[in-house]
């Protein structure tokens, strides 16, 4: 081992020993010295281009010091090296082949080379090559991003040259990809470029569109009526349509001085103003000109006299527009790479919006999801027991600051989430037998009644709530592996998050439909439901049952309030964004049955998406139509999605 | 033979009485017309609660006696707001739009006055153009007909299709909650055309009118005392016929009044319909006193309150609806007002302003535990007594 | 005799189960009838049918000399037409005095407006008055019907279907709760109606319904089962299966 080293060693003196004066690298230095020495943009190119394609090892270590400002020139011979500072204010010299020291100078001997911004950027591409082919896997990275971050056509080359020695297999898919797009971009063949095209048609990758959409740049083109457009030609826009608008179109005419600017109403009035001579202007009294007709009469006159410049006024738009045809032309010249990438971007445009949909989908999913579990609570209060409980929000508030207590306690955040849920649950339990003793079982039968103290219920809770927590929003925070979304395509993503609420979802249906038709519980509920004498003459305690499914839907509602605190906001408002949902959710399903309330809250959540989908920028239009929909709704199944009849569903 | 309907109604006469005792009695003691010892703010105060007052007799005709809990009737008490706040607010931006644009040298354009309006109104939204809906705010006549109009025909649409559908109950509650907070969220869109959550503004001035405040406070108080006296009669003839007997049979055993032949749907979207326009008025009186309106007046909460003073007042009573409102309404905005004096525990000092909705939000919980008839359930609980105890 | 009510072949069935099951039935223009049968067998249906609450999935109801079918209209409709019905449980409006009730009742136009420009004039107190002696209330008029003893409400019940002026009158256990005394005169009330009207009612207690000396139907599992006078049925050996189970 150490005599390899040494054997290395010595190689490298002997070289350095025969190429004292002039290395291949100063040499090739050399050759291209009175273009380094003008170091202008535009003469530049060719010695770049040299250099960065030159086989010498040390190259690129030249270019980077070239571009950091740290080649010097000895004046004495014009021999470049590269100069650092030393502690007394001289230069020492690096020579480029050897690395070695060969010295120290005073700045006087010695030139700076200070390449611009321009060549700078120009000795950076040209370092891309070395990059891209550099066995540090995180420099290609590097020089990779640097690419898609800013393609251009120079790198095209240096980018396929590096394709062949790639080891990494994912960067090796990267660099495939970007040299298609790049093809894409600036390959001269037109028929590599269609091919590349075609290839990639239907992609969903946002750099696939952002490489399409520059290839289909249009400008407008005026020309004369009777004249057939040249060019690669888009479309004839026709003033007046949805793409040009005739006043835009006459602003393009003005903008080529093909038509007069119509003459501003303030523009009018100053002229006026500046000729009103006692009290008229003309033979119009100031006073009369208090419409549009009165003062463009008038300054008609004054235009007659020359007093003013003729007046363009709207109608005069059309007359113009009429003499000359507004053409679209690509920029791009070649009408067949036009043509691939107009395919190519409507069948990756059909699959955006297919997967879009898949998107809205999963999106209405995870709302629907949400209403459930804000729901599900009431399902078994309002749709098993046929109590209404306008606290039913104030429980799911419960729920999410109990969650927010323990974290700050608990800082471990799946930790606190796993205490969380089960305090929440104890705590909107214990909540929900309090207001079953205490309120609810004195109201039995008394709907309204029920309604109107649990009102009262919920309006002190929630101003409590605001004393002991403030009116501003406190966080719940998810615990990490939580965080992130699952990302399907570039499109379609579903956050870990919402896949989880779903899931909680699940649970929550398997839960209720466990306790209802399996346990003892739910078979004693169902009994005092339907029938509360014959149930207590059974040995069944109603009292008991009631204040414990009471308990339960309430305590379903704290977890309930822990999920969704998870992503919205916690604050003494949440249970009343929900309360309203939550009933419509149940309503709509048709009370009394747990299937119902799913249906119930996959045809809200779906129909508030389908809303928003419509008027993205408007989620409040989404509730509103959204009420007038169940509203509607209603009308054709008074009883809900799944409707209970006869006479069990009573009246 | 029959009586004549205030003969047997004593006790409407003894209200209308005590409210023109009243009204007059704070017009003696206002800054405007009398000695000034009430403020002029009390005085818009008391003027408002008429109007509120005037809501809760319409709600008390609905829940109280036609047994329909209506969690929307404070959205038509806003809507009758919004349509003469739209009035209110044109005219007098139209106005000042005027001063300022005939110091110009040239008289303005009406497209020039129309967008310069449409600049002072809508510029908070972004805006400067008129919505469709406010095609007639330059008309008081449509505005006020639209006070009535709108409230009636919302309701009237709603109601068909709900009673149609026959949904009673709470469930006719949420679906009423619903539609009110449909309305808000609306209402809280700037696209919505009425200025988004910043409402409209300013509607205490009265366009062409120089009289200040303190006088103008006085012509609401009596418009208001007007409207509420106007309000009872109205309703105290409609439940004292057999419409009455109708309604408040329906409200007890609907499928009984079916069977013997009465529409029961036409009834209840009659009574709907009435008493939304009643909340409109109320609200177009209510809206020019407060001098701002914004969808956070619809939102449900505040129906809820309405039905919580009637509640307290005691329902299927008129003048419990107006008894329970005024208290109620009056004590909470003292409390809210943070005129109350906070009590001191040592410890913890409550401040009113954050613990009155909890004591208000328990105490509808006693009432409705303890004394389902109200204020007006005690009244007449001792009325009753006291009879007893003269006959023993 | 001319057929007032006519059903024919009517079905009714809640999530599959089959509560009335091809039911005929009909009924003169004044005539008795009793209408018996064990828990189930579809009486209670049979009359929510006939008045509107329930929609039949299958079969005709015809009403009255025109023959008009009653399906499809709302209750108030099918009570305005002249079909009355008193319920199991008496439901009359506890809060209203005795006379409130009865006006209500009256037969008089039913439309909003009207009902809210009415007031009563001397002839419609005097009817109140007349109805109030047929039912045993003449001293009651001005009491809160809530403070009537039960039996007192289901004559007021009576009353009020009286009141109404029906042809038809669907009676459901009248005599439920009621001591004997009460029964005695619930049947001469009943049979007084019968002599211009029609009167249906619905009964478990066989003994009330010998006393109604009338025709009798016996429905089973929602579907007549006999027809005849009282004594005929009992000896029908279907009818005593029914009864006394296999």
């Amino acid at each position: 081992m150490k005599s390899l080293i040494l054997a290395a060693m010595m190689l490298v003196l002997s070289t350095l020993a025969a190429a004292a004066q002039t290395g291949p690298v100063q040499a090739a230095l050399q050759a291209q010295r009175s273009l380094i020495e003008e170091s202008s943009r535009r003469t530049i190119g060719p010695a770049i281009d040299a250099l960065g394609a030159s086989d010498l090892q040390q190259m690129q270590m030249v270019l980077e010091t070239w571009r950091a400002k740290d080649m010097w020139q000895r004046k004495s011979d014009g021999f470049f090296f590269a100069a650092q500072k030393t502690a007394d204010g001289t230069y020492r010299l690096t020579d480029f082949d050897t690395g070695d020291p060969i010295g120290d100078f005073d700045k006087t001997a010695l030139t700076q080379l200070k390449p611009n911004s321009g060549v700078r950027a120009m000795i950076a591409t040209a370092l891309v090559r070395f990059q891209l082919t550099s066995p540090d896997i995180a420099k290609r990275t590097e020089a990779l991003d640097s690419i898609a971050r800013d393609p251009e056509a120079g790198l095209l080359a240096p980018l396929r040259a590096s394709i062949e020695g790639e080891t990494d297999a994912f960067l090796l898919t990267r660099k495939q990809r970007l040299e298609r797009l790049m093809t894409i971009a600036f390959d001269e063949l037109p028929a590599e470029r269609v091919a590349a095209i075609n290839g990639m048609a239907g992609d969903l990758g946002v750099d696939f569109r952002a490489t399409l959409n520059p290839v289909l740049a249009t400008t407008i083109r005026v020309i004369d009526a009777d004249v057939e457009p040249t060019g690669n030609l888009s479309s004839v826009l026709a003033p007046g349509s949805a793409a040009l608008s005739e006043s835009d179109a006459y602003e393009i005419l003005v903008q080529a001085e093909l038509a007069e600017p119509l003459t501003n109403a303030d523009e009018r009035d100053a002229i006026l103003e500046a000729n009103i001579i006692a009290g008229r202007v003309g033979s119009f009294p100031v006073a009369q000109l208090s419409s549009e007709t009165a003062r463009n009469a008038a300054y008609d006159v004054l235009v007659k006299d020359g007093a003013a410049p003729a007046r363009v006024g709207a109608e005069s738009i059309a007359g113009t527009l009429a003499n000359y045809t507004f053409a679209e032309i690509f920029v791009e010249p070649s009408k067949d790479v036009t043509d691939a990438a107009s395919a190519a971007l409507a069948q990756t445009e059909t699959r955006v919006v297919a997967s879009q949909t898949l998107d809205l989908g999963l999106d209405a999913l995870s709302l629907a999801s949400i209403y459930f579990l804000a729901a599900i609570g009431l399902a078994i209060t309002f749709g098993v027991m046929g109590v209404i409980n306008m606290a039913h929000g104030e429980f799911i508030m419960m729920g999410a600051y109990t969650g927010y207590v323990v974290q700050q306690f608990v800082s471990n955040h799946t930790a606190s989430i796993l205490i969380a849920v089960p305090l929440a649950f104890a705590v909107t339990f214990a909540a929900g037998v309090a207001l079953e003793r205490l309120v609810i079982r004195w109201l039995y039968h008394r709907p309204l009644e029920t309604l109107l103290a649990t009102f009262g219920v919920s309006i002190a809770l929630q101003q409590l709530a605001k004393n002991i927590f403030g009116t501003q929003a406190r966080p719940l925070t998810a615990p990490g592996w939580l965080d992130g979304a699952w990302v399907i395509n570039d499109v379609v993503a579903i956050s870990y998050i919402r896949i989880a609420i779903f899931v909680l979802a699940l649970l929550f249906l398997g839960l209720f439909l466990f306790i209802m038709k399996r346990t003892r519980l739910g078979l004693e509920t169902r009994a005092v439901t339907q029938n509360p004498a014959m149930a207590a003459s059974m040995g069944i305690n109603p009292d008991r049952v009631n204040m414990l499914t009471f308990g339960l839907g309430s305590g379903i509602a704290g977890i309930a309030g822990v999920a969704i605190g998870l992503f919205a906001k916690v604050t003494s408002e949440m249970g009343s964004d929900y309360i309203v949902q939550s009933f419509m959710t149940v309503v709509v399903g048709g009370v009394g049955n747990i299937w119902g309330t799913l249906a119930g809250a996959t045809m809200i959540g779906g129909f508030q998406k389908g809303v928003e989908w419509l008027n993205p920028s408007n989620t409040l239009a989404a509730q509103t139509y959204m009420i007038i929909f169940i509203i509607i709704f209603i009308q054709f199944r008074p009883r809900g999605i799944i409707a209970l009849r006869g006479r069990a569903a009573g009246d | 033979m029959e009586r004549s309907f205030i003969a047997r109604n004593p006790s409407v006469l003894v209200f209308l009485a005590l409210l023109a005792a009243f009204t007059l009695g704070v017009t003696a003691l206002s800054e405007g017309f009398g000695i000034g010892v009430v403020s002029t703010s009390f005085v818009k105060t008391l003027g408002k609660t008429l109007c509120l007052c005037l809501v809760a007799v319409a709600m008390d005709l609905i829940w109280g006696y036609a047994g329909i809990l209506s969690l929307g009737h404070f959205a038509f008490f806003g809507l009758g707001g919004y349509m003469i706040g739209m009035w209110l607010m044109y005219e007098r931006t139209r106005q000042i739009v005027m001063g300022s644009l005939s110091e110009g040298v040239l008289p303005p354009t009406p497209e020039e006055i129309q967008a310069a309006i449409g600049n002072q109104i809508f510029g908070v939204v972004g805006s400067s153009d008129f919505p469709v809906i406010w095609a007639f705010a330059d008309s008081l006549f449509v505005q006020l007909v639209l006070v009535v109009a709108v409230p009636g025909i919302l309701a009237l649409v709603f109601g068909w299709l709900a009673f149609r559908s026959r949904v009673t109950g709470v469930y006719l509650s949420i679906l009423t909650q619903a539609m009110t907070l449909g309305l808000a969220l609306y209402l809280f869109q700037n696209a919505s055309g009425l200025r988004g959550n910043n409402g409209l503004s300013g509607l205490q001035n009265l366009p062409g009118v120089q009289a200040p405040q303190a006088v103008v406070s006085i012509w609401f108080l009596w418009a208001s005392a007007l409207a509420l006296g106007l309000g009872y009669l109205l309703v105290a003839w409609i439940v004292s016929g057999k419409f009455g007997s109708v309604i408040r049979g329906i409200r007890d055993n609907e499928a009984r009044v079916r069977f013997l032949g009465y529409g029961v749907e036409r009834y209840k979207l009659l009574i709907f319909t009435v008493t939304a326009c009643i909340a409109g008025i109320a609200g177009a009186l209510y809206y020019p006193q407060a001098g701002i309106i914004n969808p956070a007046e619809v939102a449900p909460i505040a129906s809820i309150y309405l039905a919580v003073w009637v509640a307290i007042g005691g329902r299927g009573k008129i003048y419990g609806a107006v008894i329970g409102t005024a208290f109620v309404s009056l004590v909470s905005s003292w409390f809210t007002g943070g005129q109350a004096p906070d009590v001191s525990l040592g410890f913890y000092t409550i401040k009113w302003v954050d613990w009155w909705l909890i004591v208000l939000g328990f105490s509808f919980v006693l009432v409705t535990l303890f004394a389902p008839g109200g204020i007006s359930g005690l009244v007449e609980l001792m009325q009753r007594r006291r009879r007893k105890g003269d006959a023993g | 005799m001319k057929t007032l009510l006519e059903v024919s072949g009517v079905t009714v069935s809640f999530d599959g189960f089959r509560a009335i099951n091809n039911l005929s039935f009909q009924i003169g223009s004044a005539e008795m009838r009793a209408v018996i049968g064990p828990n189930g067998a579809g009486k209670t249906t049979f009359m929510d049918i006939v008045t509107g609450k329930t929609k039949p999935d299958e079969g005709h109801i015809l009403w009255g000399d025109k023959s008009i079918s009653l399906i499809g209209m709302s209750e108030a409709r099918i009570a305005q037409a002249g079909i009355g019905r008193k319920f199991q449980k008496p439901t009359v409006f506890e809060d209203q005095t005795v006379q409130e009730n009865l006006l209500l009742a009256l037969r008089k136009d039913r439309s909003p407006l009207s009902v809210l420009l009415y007031r009563p004039n001397r002839r419609d107190l005097d009817r109140v008055t007349e109805l109030a002696q047929q039912i045993g209330l003449p001293d009651q008029l001005l009491r809160a019907a809530g403070e009537l003893s039960h039996g007192q409400k289901q004559w007021l019940e009576i009353g009020m279907l009286l009141a109404q002026d029906p042809q038809l009158l669907l009676v459901d256990e009248p005599a439920a709760g009621m001591t004997l005394a009460e029964r005695e005169k619930t049947t001469t009330i009943l049979a007084q109606a019968a002599k211009t009207r029609a009167v249906v009612v619905v009964e478990h207690d066989m003994e009330f319904v010998r006393r109604l000396d009338c025709k009798v139907t016996v429905l089973h599992e929602g579907a007549v089962l006999a027809e005849g006078s009282l004594d005929h049925v009992t000896k029908n050996q279907d009818v005593i299966d029914v009864y006394l189970g296999r």
